[in-house]
């Protein structure tokens, strides 16, 4: 019985987190805001239930049932990389942005910046460049 | 900078087993895959386990090196509960409409170089308070993130460096 | 208890798949559109493992899993594509 409101309370509450992750994505004004809510509620609203899933498996089967945690393992690990990938895609492709900017610093592409100014950073293939050039001025690569 | 990273990292050695924890991993997720742990299961398991990253070696040139576990064990909790707290200040944010979002980039000027460290840090920045990892600068030396509702630019980036970056950097290096 | 909630979440995650198709209909970006997909693909997984729940079955477990692998690398390649104009450089 106790049981049995355990599981129910989490599948509440993960339902609701799913739901309110993708009225986030729904309801926010631009693209960065908007990626919010799906890396965050949406990935814990689908760990609640999983994790109901694997109560409610493991009392009717009289077995643990674990595999499903493989499920909520991988998506943990996989929301925040895709959504840092989807980020740096839409910094390349220069998508509106309502957000107000800080100073321009450390070389970084901004979403109000010029078109054109710079090329794509290229941070992820390159190892960082010989010592000499750190210290020189900021300059896009 | 790269010979720090170097010093950081150690260089798989050449024997079967270059990396031993992906090894062990392997063979968790095939047992859990199979729902059994028949000896079948656990020779398939163990086959999977050690030519798997053999026969993919070259593709992970360096090995993550945790260098403090206790630092690793004492930062878990802080995380789990953070991954909590934040995203209920997420939710309450998105379905709160009266109240106006306040938006930013940070830039976060960053003192860790182990390229694992910063991987590690740009995830938890991603899983935790309103925040995005959006890029690392050309340099490294500096992480792009977006932030959902950040009064005070100074204060976020204060509490990112003392709350994740502190211990990261204890675990790694 | 259990059969109410189960009903309820289903309820739910149809309606966040529902919203997850306006973003992905109404855009504007194609990267936009690449968010609502991994919205979605991640909503299809809870919405097997409610209807798993509901009808008291693990056969969806398999579904399930191959989709959040299948819907990482999918991300991932639009993500890349969309960045760079190619997938493997």
């Amino acid at each position: 019985m106790i049981l049995d409101v355990f599981v129910g309370t989490l599948v509440i509450i993960g339902a609701v987190f799913t739901l309110i992750g993708s009225i986030g994505l729904a309801r926010l004004p631009d693209f960065y805001t908007r990626l919010h809510g799906p890396t965050k509620a949406t990935t814990l609203g689908a760990g609640a239930l999983i994790i109901a899933s694997i109560t409610h498996f493991t009392v009717s089967q009289g077995a643990v049932n674990l595999p499903e945690v493989l499920i909520v393992l991988f998506l943990f690990m996989t929301a925040p990389v895709s959504a840092h990938l989807v980020a740096r895609a839409a910094l390349v492709r220069d998508v509106h942005s309502v957000t107000g900017g800080s100073s321009t610093a450390g070389g970084h592409r901004r979403p109000d910046h010029q078109p054109g100014a710079d090329e794509p950073a290229r941070v992820d293939l390159e190892p960082s460049p010989p010592s000499g050039t750190e210290s020189g001025p900021q300059v896009p690569r | 900078m790269s010979q720090t990273n170097a010093s950081n990292t150690a260089t798989p050695r050449g024997g079967l087993l270059p990396h031993p924890i992906l090894s062990v991993i392997l063979l968790v997720v095939w047992v859990l895959l199979h729902q059994n742990v028949r000896s079948a299961t656990l020779v398939g398991g163990l086959l999977v386990a050690v030519s798997v990253p053999f026969f993919t070696r070259r593709f992970w040139p360096e090995r993550p090196q945790v260098r403090r576990w206790g630092a690793l064990i004492r930062f878990a909790p802080v995380f789990l509960w953070d991954v909590l707290v934040a995203n209920v200040q997420v939710a309450w944010l998105i379905v709160n409409v009266w109240r106006e979002l306040h938006p930013r980039w940070i830039v976060i000027p960053l003192d860790i170089t182990n390229p694992h460290a910063i991987v590690t840090l740009a995830n938890v920045i991603s899983l935790t308070p309103g925040t995005v990892s959006s890029e690392l600068g050309p340099d490294r030396r500096t992480l792009l993130v977006h932030s959902l509702d950040v009064p005070d630019e100074q204060a976020a980036i204060d509490f990112i460096k003392r709350r994740y970056e502190a211990p990261i950097r204890e675990i790694f290096e | 208890m259990t059969e109410i909630a189960v009903v309820f979440g289903i309820v739910c995650v149809g309606l966040a798949m529902a919203l997850n198709v306006y973003r992905l209909v109404a855009g504007p970006d194609a990267i936009d559109r690449v968010v609502a997909l991994d919205t979605l693909y991640i909503n299809a997984i809870v919405m097997l493992v409610l209807v798993g729940l509901r009808l008291d079955t693990l056969v969806f477990f398999e579904a399930a899993l191959l989709i959040a692998m299948m819907g990482f690398v999918g991300t991932v390649a639009a993500a890349k594509y969309l960045r760079r104009g190619s997938i493997i450089e």
